[in-house]
């Protein structure tokens, strides 16, 4: 790395670059704190908000489903998709054009149209709407994110190393765990990360295929700001973020240590 | 050793899967095709009998559900309300959400079904009956109607209340600060003077917009006429200057923060603002304002139907339907309810009576038309709203 330090103006535009992004966010933390009810200006400092929050069953159990259907549309997606990645990689097949076009259509199509199309082919099969639902269609749309970028680190990669593994006694199965896979490691864990991210957010989709008693916390919050955004949907906020942050910050300190 | 790490992995999944909610055929039979969302306008007498699939909810004594799916807007039924509820019939009730009338008909009408108590607005309870998508109700199974102020039931959307019963109601009208604007606006054409440059907050509301441009050109508010859409589009154009931001969400922000100083807003927002600053006026001006209504319904295929009528009884009663009036800002149809909150609450009722926004005036009511679907005339209203905005 180069020793020479970068220049002052580099250095303003890279704090207001952080700032643009960071302000919101610690606004949106200390108005968690104002006893006013429409959180318009700032009137008072508590800790009431909180309190709301931890009693709000409604809110736990909808922060409940969308963990457990983000996690698990995460693990098969990322399953899949590496899967499907490392297929697409090696091998030629019949039809390796069309399935790489319809891989990348859940990416392209609007958000709405799978929704809706995804609840009447559950419909279609009298499939109950619920959690299940949510986490298939989470999983369809994740599975072409994860395998686009593990497509995107396989790119270039050296299929030589492979066979010297398996020249020198390893058969396919250790082949993978100990040669490919900690070498596209990288590749995989962002396709998890975007895929984990984009399941997290999702609203339209789960939107239309939730079932009664399914709710997850984006359907639970932006039904909220439809009428009143009390500082109960900050207090949440905050502590998401607290979370996020602290698991980035083990994740860097654990990297430190390894490196 | 690291396959059967991968095994359990793969069987740990498998697991928390089938331990989520396990697929249920259903005994329906194939749905058939979805209706046109857009029909034609039917006349409101003989909009009942065109519902040919209509059934009869069943006759019940006493619910034996043990749950019922509610889905309505976030935070529009008391937690306190659904808490007695299940207190006295012990009926848990599991509370869904939408944000838009439009996205509940989406969910409905694609097939999407399991709820059992939803909260529409007068025009999609319109569309909901035309296109059989509710459970008729046995008013007779739900004494508390009774309660009821005649005024608000019997509407243009479900003569005779044979599909919904109010919830609640309201208007959509101007709303200004006294202190801030220089005069006293008396009618919607008082909105294009130049004085208001930049500081007109207007609900999101393609309906509602056009219909005070509509109104103030002296035409029908629910004019399907292109030629006068065509003028009510240009006279749009030229209240663009004075217009500081679209809000539907929260426009009184903007109005308490001084920002805005007048605006087209529904009456609850005008209610939170004037609760927040006492120099809030809402009015309905000289051309004519506003008005909704929310009612409850039964869609169709309600697994817990027996549930259902026992939940729209109970919000009907005088004393549960308090706790609504008493959270939220809005008008309450229910005569009985407000006589006890009269007696039990005077003075949070006199406040409530005396702001335009809780209670307005029969004169304020006299001037309200409410926003009825235009048909195939909506196409019109979407192209001058997109033209509009996009200038």
């Amino acid at each position: 790395m180069s020793e020479k330090k970068p220049p002052i103006w580099l250095r303003i535009y890279t704090i207001i670059a952080y700032l643009y992004i960071y302000i919101p966010i610690l606004i949106l933390i200390i108005f968690s704190f104002n006893t006013m009810k429409l959180n318009i200006r700032w009137e008072g400092f508590t800790l009431s908000w909180y309190s709301v929050l931890f009693r709000d069953q409604d809110i736990i159990q909808a922060t409940q489903n969308t963990l457990i259907i983000a996690i698990i549309s995460t693990l098969v997606a990322t399953l899949v998709g590496t899967l499907a990645a490392l297929a697409m990689q090696r091998y030629r097949f019949p039809g390796y054009a069309a399935s790489e076009t319809l891989m990348y259509i859940p990416i392209v199509i609007p958000e709405v149209v799978m929704g809706i199309s995804l609840l009447v082919f559950f419909v279609m099969i009298h499939f109950t709407l619920g959690l299940v639902t949510i986490t298939l269609a989470h999983i369809a749309f994740n599975i072409p994110f994860v395998t686009l970028v593990v497509r995107a680190r396989l790119h270039g990669y050296d299929n030589a190393i492979d066979e010297a593994a398996m020249d020198l006694g390893a058969n396919e199965m250790k082949t993978f765990w100990r040669v490919t896979l900690p070498t596209i490691l990288p590749g995989v864990l962002s396709g998890a990360m975007l895929a984990l991210t984009l399941s997290l957010d999702d609203y339209v989709i789960t939107y239309f295929t939730a079932g009664p008693g399914s709710t997850t916390l984006p359907l639970r919050v932006f039904s909220m700001v439809r009428f009143m955004v009390t500082p109960e949907v900050n207090a949440l906020s905050t502590l998401w973020v607290l979370t996020v942050f602290v698991v980035l910050l083990i994740g860097q300190i654990v990297q430190s240590r390894n490196s | 050793m690291k396959i059967y790490r991968f095994v359990t992995l793969i069987a740990l999944m498998v697991m928390l899967l089938s331990a989520c909610s396990a697929p249920t055929p259903e005994p329906t039979s194939v749905p058939s095709p979805v209706p046109p969302a857009v029909s034609t306008p039917v006349p409101a007498s003989t909009s009942a009998s065109t519902t040919a699939t209509a059934t009869t909810v069943a006759t019940l004594k006493a619910p034996t559900s043990k749950s019922l799916n509610l889905y309505a807007w976030s935070d529009y039924v008391p937690q306190q309300l659904l808490d007695d509820f299940t207190a006295k019939y012990g009926i848990k009730v599991n509370y869904d959400t939408y944000s838009s009338n439009e996205e509940m008909l989406a969910k409905l009408q694609a097939g999407a079904s399991g709820y059992d108590v939803s909260i529409p607005s007068d025009y999609a309870v319109d569309i909901m009956i035309k296109q059989g998508m509710l459970e008729k109700i046995d008013l007779s199974q739900i004494p508390n109607f009774a309660n009821l102020d005649k005024r608000f039931t019997n509407q243009y959307y479900d003569p005779g209340n044979n599909y919904s019963v109010p919830y609640q109601w309201g208007t959509t009208a101007l709303v200004y600060d006294k202190k801030k604007v220089p005069f006293e606006p008396k009618s919607w054409a008082d909105l294009w003077d130049p004085r208001f440059k930049g500081r007109l907050v207007l609900l999101d509301d393609e309906r509602e917009v056009t219909g005070v441009a509509l109104q103030v050109l002296g035409f029908d508010k629910n004019s399907t006429d292109p030629q006068q859409l065509k003028q009510a589009e240009q006279k749009l154009v030229d209240l663009k200057p004075n217009i500081l931001l679209f809000n539907s969400d929260d426009p009184e922000t903007s109005i308490i923060t001084g920002e805005a100083w007048a605006g087209l807003v529904y009456n609850g927002n005008a209610t939170l603002a004037y609760r927040e600053d006492p120099n809030v006026a809402y009015i309905c001006p000289t051309e004519g304002c506003g008005l909704w209504f929310d009612n409850l319904v039964i869609p169709k295929d309600a697994p817990h139907a027996d549930a259902a009528m026992a939940f729209l009884n109970f919000v009907l009663d005088s004393k549960e339907s308090i706790l609504i009036t008493k959270e939220f800002p809005y008008s309450n149809p229910n005569a009985a309810a407000l006589d006890q909150f009269k007696a039990a609450d005077p003075a949070d009722y006199s406040a409530y009576m005396a702001f335009p926004g809780t209670n307005p005036s029969d004169d304020f009511l006299a001037h309200t038309v409410a926003v009825h679907d235009v048909g195939d005339a909506t196409k019109i209203y979407d192209q001058l709203w997109t033209d509009f905005k996009g200038q």
